[in-house]
């Protein structure tokens, strides 16, 4: 007799003036994981678009068990969000997504089969190999991507092809693990956990996903994030 | 151990093979003094060469935009029905 170990996922959302895409990613969530027992953590850090109003509308139409708002009271950071989430988890798995769609929830499946396939304590999207891509960057954003990629691969040998995507999938002990560990912010926030993790020796497994751009036009990356991002790679290069 | 160590120690035996080269002459003197330049400039070839090839098999996919226009569609449609406000913002 096969001894069935029930899987719960718990997905961490951090939102700010979401209140659209928030509620096109819970749907796309739902529709995707029809046989899976999970939950929507939405943390919320003091929208003045009205997101929390939405977020109430989707948890009369799902279930406030399967909806939770933890919302926060200002902007207080990415991997503060990641933290004050979960506290609130009552999954064994952990799933962390960006909440303006440029992570689409069509392959959260691929990440429970993998992560079920290999046994692996992290399963990271990447953008970067065959059957994943990225729609919406111009030559040059794709040239500073994969510029920082070999310069951060030839570093720092991290083990994986990705690191500053943030579309990932953790066993809640690992995340727990890491996060405590970690100090910088924005995308070194990624980078520095998916090394650490790395470092401690954790099996991290990959699948390909697609990202598609939607913000980009809007944000510029200009030379105070390329500076952020030397500054990053220095300081992992010498404290992981 | 530190990744930083492991990179010190790695630079560390490179620097000791080159010092016993120039010491036992197995190469031509003049030659293996270059040989450190001659490896830093590879390195930074292969760099360049990483990043071109990167670049130019940079997985893209335009076919993703449109199909999250009809989850988009789909979603908007299905919310709308229940109550919840999807207005653009």
């Amino acid at each position: 007799m096969v001894k069935e170990k029930k899987n719960k996922y718990s997905i961490i959302v951090p939102t700010y003036n979401e209140r659209l895409n928030i509620a096109l990613i819970v749907y796309l969530i739902f529709k995707h994981l029809r046989d899976v027992d999970f939950e929507i953590i939405i943390v919320d850090d003091g929208s003045p678009d009205g997101t929390q109003e939405v977020v109430k509308q989707l948890q009369q139409v799902y279930g406030e068990d399967r909806i939770l708002l933890r919302p926060r009271a200002k902007k207080l950071g990415l991997g503060t969000a990641y933290i004050h989430g979960l506290k609130h988890v009552s999954g064994n798995f952990v799933v962390i997504m960006d909440a303006d769609l440029s992570h689409h929830p069509k392959y959260l499946p691929s990440f429970i089969k993998k992560q079920l396939e290999t046994g692996a304590s992290i399963v990271t999207g990447t953008r970067y190999v065959k059957g994943g891509g990225v729609h919406g960057w111009n030559l040059m954003r794709k040239l500073t991507s994969r510029g920082a990629n070999v310069l951060a691969q030839t570093l720092l040998w991290p083990g994986v092809s990705d690191l500053t995507g943030s579309f990932r999938l953790y066993k809640k002990s690992v995340l727990e693990d890491i996060i405590s560990s970690v100090v910088s912010k924005g995308y070194v926030f990624q980078m520095e956990m998916i090394v650490r993790a790395s470092r401690k020796g954790y099996h991290i497994e990959e699948v390909p996903i697609t990202f598609v751009d939607r913000v980009f036009g809007s944000s510029k990356l200009g030379g105070s994030e390329i500076v952020e991002y030397l500054k990053g790679l220095a300081y992992l290069l010498v404290t992981t | 151990m530190k990744h930083i160590v492991k990179i010190m120690v790695l630079l560390v035996a490179i620097s000791a093979c080159w010092i016993g080269l120039l010491q036992t002459s197995i190469i031509l003197r003049s030659h293996t003094w270059l040989l450190p330049i001659y490896f830093i400039i590879s390195l930074g070839c292969y760099g360049l060469l990483m990043v071109g090839v990167g670049l130019m098999n940079f997985p893209t996919c335009p076919q993703e935009a449109l199909l999250l226009h009809q989850d988009i569609d789909e979603a908007k449609e299905f919310l709308k029905r229940r109550g919840v406000d999807v207005g653009s913002d």
